[in-house]
């Protein structure tokens, strides 16, 4: 036998003895799927408005009914988001927070939450900055179970979604609607934990969703992808939310939660925040309801 | 030997390049490699471009012996490739004649670009005024304050000038936000970049529209001093003018090759913009290349007298001549800048560009460590008249 077998061996006895940890997001969705219920994935970036309050917003979106949160890692140049998100970014940098710090920022978080999975969502340079296998090992240990990096698409992230892999984190992925087949075909190859479909062209904060495009769209490409799909950008009221509920496996919502971050003092932020969430997870589990009328 | 071919078709010199844009772009990137490559090798595109570079940009710029100065610096024979006698003053319009005549032939009717001095700006507008299209262009609102005369300009050419307020208020985070407006406007609209920067296929394609210059050189020099010059020299901020005399010799390896960067109020110093001197690899809008910034990958704010090299990034291919030793890069202060700037006034009667006058600084220190006989050919990349009232104001005074 090799020592290279014996390594893989090893790693695959390691990987066994800590299954409580990995494939949270798979776990969720299987879950939700058997109550017939569909995700609510809120983004909020870490350290917005300030990092003391990241932790208990982080609990307070759990509390209220998000099934999966979408954390954002700060950076100076967001090119893929609009003004609201690129606000929130510069509230977070005001504080000077790092990607180390977001991912102590999860430690923390899971010293209370075992079971909610956290997707870091962020730019390329400050990954590379902390390097790709450095970050992959320390983000594992902290608790992260998926990263969607916006400016790395498949063509340039072999090595990174191998460097993942290795340890257990999900590459997530994006599709919008400008994606041709071929490239769906290869997504769909490459992306683990669930596929993030962008509903619209343009930045996030836009609000132009078109229904029937984005169901168009996803029937197209459930012919591809297994992996539950969540659709997020545009999704700013309940009726919206309802309506992408229906036709998506999770509902990604950023701006809108952004916006009321934004609004209220600190003093109300957990509370406020708490009830968009609320709001929205009784607008998402409403087609459940429908459903139920209807037998 | 080997035949120089960069990038490969994904895009990337070596380690550095590449696509590194958010999904929503990729199809726009495809569709544009794929009609750029067409055109490329299209007789009827490439016959179109070279009248309009001779009967409207007024090419070839011709290459100027400046003998009172190389003979005040003693040393080596100072050539000057005449970039600033191009029709709106720089390089620029090189690039932005190209892309527009793409433009056109893709069917797109409006076109954005980003600027931070506003020498992009204005070309782009120039162009955009040329073929009747709709112009919009993103500046940072810091730089639309700093540099009035040439959004006047724009505004006079017909283009709608966009100050953007995130971020720190200048180049990058205009180029942020003209990547937002072509991710949400990508079916009518055409975005030009303004140096070779951004995701694939644009720092090979702005290269390509940049190396009539050194084309240009290479037969000029022939006919004028029956040789090629020892050594090429080109300041650098995002890269094109340098780029854009490098490329066409690279295969020539007794050229030197050297790239002039800003070091602001020094390299030891946080004021600076020398990019390939003291950045690291990352990813910045659209590509892998040198960046400045933090240990944790923030980009830092850059600083240089001149605003067209004031720019944290640097052109992939410049990263990848870098490191494998083709080209050698080196800074100059803002201060030896203005120096070369007034020289290059008194000696010769022509005034650089702030840009410019880096690479002019350079040589002022390189030509006498040289004998009498070599020849050094600088990119004279624009006109300094835009630079008026900065120059002034260094020296004390104000307009």
């Amino acid at each position: 036998m090799s020592l290279d077998s014996i390594k893989n061996l090893l790693n695959l006895f390691n990987r066994q003895g800590d299954t409580k940890r990995t494939n949270r997001i798979a776990k969720t969705f299987a879950g939700l799927k058997e109550q017939d219920r569909k995700a609510l994935i809120p983004f909020i970036t870490a350290g917005d408005p300030h990092p003391k309050y990241t932790v208990p917003l982080m609990h307070q979106l759990v509390q209220s009914g998000a099934d999966i949160i979408e954390l954002g890692v700060p950076f100076s140049d967001p090119m893929a988001d609009g003004p609201t998100i690129q606000r929130s970014s510069e509230r977070a940098l005001k504080h000077h927070v790092s990607l180390s710090d977001v991912l102590k920022i999860v430690a923390e978080f899971r010293k209370t939450n075992t079971s909610t999975p956290i997707v870091l969502m962020g730019y390329a340079n400050p990954v590379e900055a902390l390097g790709h296998a450095s970050f992959a090992a320390k983000a594992r240990d902290c608790g992260v179970d998926g990263v969607l990096i916006v400016d790395y698409p498949p063509e340039e992230s072999s090595e990174w979604v191998q460097c993942l892999d290795q340890h257990e984190i999900d590459a997530i992925f994006l599709l919008s609607p400008t994606t041709h087949q071929q490239r769906v075909e290869q997504v769909a190859k490459m992306a683990k934990g669930f596929i993030y479909y962008v509903s619209l062209k343009g930045v996030t904060g836009a609000s132009h969703l078109d229904l029937q495009d984005v169901n168009t769209m996803l029937m197209q490409l459930r012919q591809y992808i297994s992996l539950p799909i969540g659709v997020g950008f545009g999704i700013r009221d309940s009726a919206t939310a309802k309506a992408v509920a229906e036709l998506a496996d999770a509902v990604v919502v950023g701006s809108w939660i952004i916006e009321e971050i934004e609004k209220c003092s600190e003093s109300e932020l957990l509370n406020n925040v708490g009830s968009l969430i609320k709001k929205i997870r009784v607008a998402i589990d409403e087609i459940q309801r429908n459903v139920d009328n209807t037998l | 030997m080997s035949v120089y071919d960069l990038p490969n078709k994904k895009g990337h010199f070596g380690p550095y390049g590449g696509v590194f844009v958010a999904e929503t772009l990729i199809s726009a990137l495809e569709d544009l490699q794929k009609q750029y490559e067409f055109y490329r090798n299209d007789a009827d595109f490439q016959s179109e471009l070279s009248d309009e570079l001779k009967h409207y940009v007024g090419r070839p710029s011709p290459i100027y012996h400046a003998k009172r100065w190389s003979e005040y610096l003693g040393g080596a024979q100072i050539l000057l490739k005449r970039e600033d006698l191009n029709h709106t003053g720089a390089h620029k319009i090189n690039n932005t004649v190209g892309q527009a005549l793409l433009a056109r032939r893709m069917g797109k009717k409006r076109v954005i670009a980003e600027t931070g001095a506003g020498q992009h700006g204005v070309a782009s507008a120039t162009v955009a005024a040329r073929y009747g299209m709709e112009c919009v262009v993103y500046m940072g609102s810091e730089d639309v304050r700093r540099q009035a005369t040439n959004v006047y300009r724009m505004k006079l050419l017909g283009a709608t000038v966009v100050p953007v307020e995130s971020g720190s208020r200048t180049l990058k985070d205009a180029l942020n936000e003209a990547m937002r407006d072509w991710v949400t406007n990508v079916e009518n609209t055409f975005y030009i970049i303004g140096t070779v920067a951004g995701p694939h296929p644009y720092p090979m394609m702005v290269r390509d529209f940049q190396a009539v210059i050194g084309n240009e050189a290479k037969t000029q020099m022939q006919e004028d001093f029956a040789r090629q010059p020892d050594a090429l020299i080109a300041c650098v901020g995002g890269g094109s003018n340098a780029i854009g005399l490098f490329y066409p010799y690279i295969d020539d390896v007794n050229v030197r090759l050297i790239g002039v960067e800003a070091a602001g109020k020094g390299i030891d110093t946080n004021q600076h913009a020398a990019t390939l001197s003291m950045g690291k690899p990352g990813v910045l809008h659209g590509n892998r290349t040198y960046l400045i910034q933090d240990d944790n990958g923030q980009i830092i704010e850059t600083h240089s007298i001149s605003a067209g090299l004031d720019y944290p990034g640097v052109g992939p291919e410049h990263a990848w001549l870098k490191d494998s030793g083709r080209a050698e890069y080196v800074a100059i202060t803002d201060d030896e800048a203005l120096a070369a700037f007034h020289t290059l006034c008194r000696y010769e009667g022509i005034m650089p560009a702030l840009e410019s006058s880096h690479a002019l600084a350079y040589v002022a220190k390189y030509a006498p460590t040289l004998p009498k006989d070599k020849l050094l050919l600088v990119n004279l990349s624009g006109r300094g008249d835009k630079d008026m009232a900065t120059v002034a104001q260094m020296s004390g005074l104000t307009l």
